[in-house]
């Protein structure tokens, strides 16, 4: 029979309205009705938007964390949103670090970075491993005594490598050492909103 | 006393369609003032031969056709203009000239410009044509440039423009500064 073949499982609904264009019943219905799920709107696989002040070479003054005050060279941003960050290290004690681009402010001052590979850093490099060391109790009990951070070889060696690189374009600019040293901070008249950075 | 907050206005060209609101006679305080007889006298070593120089009260930057303003408030602050034309006592005609200095011709009251020293030899409404010439031939621009006045506005944008990295190279030239009499004063106590 010549009618439009209408599949019940794409819902009653279509097919009555196939229905309606042809003129003729549909020769299937389901039996019972089946809510269709609504189109998830979850499918956003873009990645995630930067500021566009911060780009890599910019000079970052950290706002929040261990690290506040400090100013700081960004890297390059990571897949998840956050910007890779150094010190350098010599300089500021500023290691390689991922930092959220809100608790930052972009100054207008670039550091020539092109020459510094990055490229192998990405958020994996800076996942915590789980710590399979100790038994719970007795740490709990310990109390918060300041243990020192155990640093991995391979990370003092990537450290290394990164900042010979960064120092080099440091050191071109005049003052530029001495300013990355400098921790920034508010002084007295100082109008966060009326300053340019 | 209206509008007129620091101008007085001089009405060496009465134009007879525009009207005047005379409201405080007060304005006329300036010829009433100029008059040589009220003046104290000047002490003998401070006259010269043909001129006097009188310190005294009165005012010497007049709202008139010719004075260049500062215009202080406005989608226009910032620049300058000058006086074409007086409306009233509480507003006025200017033009930049459009060309050199921004400012298109338009009326606007007292309150938002600021009297300069200088002036300009024009007729009550010149053309722009003729208003940049009396500009060129005044040498205006290089004057107000040179003048204290417009170097402090510079230095206080390029402070206002400074950038983080600017800030710190300014604080340690400051340091040095203080630094250098520090070390002269120690030298010389």
């Amino acid at each position: 029979m010549a009618g439009a073949r209408v599949l019940g499982t794409a819902g009653p609904k279509k097919a009555k309205k196939a229905a309606a264009t042809t003129g003729k019943s549909a020769r299937f219905y389901p039996a019972d009705d089946v809510k269709r799920p609504l189109p998830s709107r979850k499918n956003n696989k873009q990645a995630p938007k930067i500021r566009s002040s911060i780009t890599p070479g910019t000079v970052l003054i950290l706002l929040a964390g261990r690290f506040r005050g400090k100013r700081v060279v960004c890297l390059k941003s990571l897949e998840t949103g956050l910007l890779l960050v150094t010190g350098p290290y010599k300089v500021n004690g500023v290691p390689l670090r991922r930092v959220n681009q809100a608790y930052v402010i972009a100054t207008s001052t670039k550091v020539d970075v092109s020459g510094v590979d990055v490229a192998s850093f990405d958020d994996a490099y800076f996942a915590r491993s789980s710590s399979a060391d100790g038994e719970g109790e007795e740490e709990f009990f310990e109390g918060d005594a300041a243990k020192p951070a155990i640093v991995s070889d391979q990370r003092k060696a990537d450290q290394k490598k990164v900042d010979a690189a960064v120092l080099k374009a440091v050191e071109a600019t005049p003052m530029m050492k001495g300013y990355l040293g400098a921790k920034f901070s508010l002084r007295k008249g100082d109008k966060p909103h009326k300053m340019v950075f | 006393m209206r509008g007129v907050a620091n101008a007085r206005i001089l009405f060496h060209h009465f134009p007879c369609h525009i009207s005047v609101f005379l409201t405080c006679p007060s304005l006329f305080l300036p010829s009433f003032l100029a008059s040589p007889n009220s003046h104290p006298t000047v002490p003998a070593k401070r006259k010269h031969a043909n001129t006097q120089i009188n310190f005294t009260m009165s005012f010497s930057r007049y709202v008139e056709v010719g004075r260049i303003v500062l215009v202080n408030y406005g989608p226009e602050s910032g620049k300058l203009a000058t006086i074409i034309d007086v409306v009233d006592q509480n507003k006025c005609l200017i033009d930049g000239p459009e060309d050199i200095t921004g400012v298109r011709r338009q009326v606007i009251p007292y309150r938002r410009i600021a009297l300069t020293n200088l002036t300009v030899k024009i007729a009550r409404n010149a053309r722009a044509k003729t208003l940049k010439k009396a500009w060129a031939d005044a040498e205006i621009e290089s004057k107000w440039e040179n003048s204290a006045w417009a170097k402090k506005l510079a230095a206080k944008s390029t402070r206002a423009n400074l950038n983080d990295f600017d800030r710190f190279k300014v604080m340690v030239a400051r340091k040095q500064k203080s630094a250098i009499i520090a070390k002269k004063m120690k030298q010389l106590a």
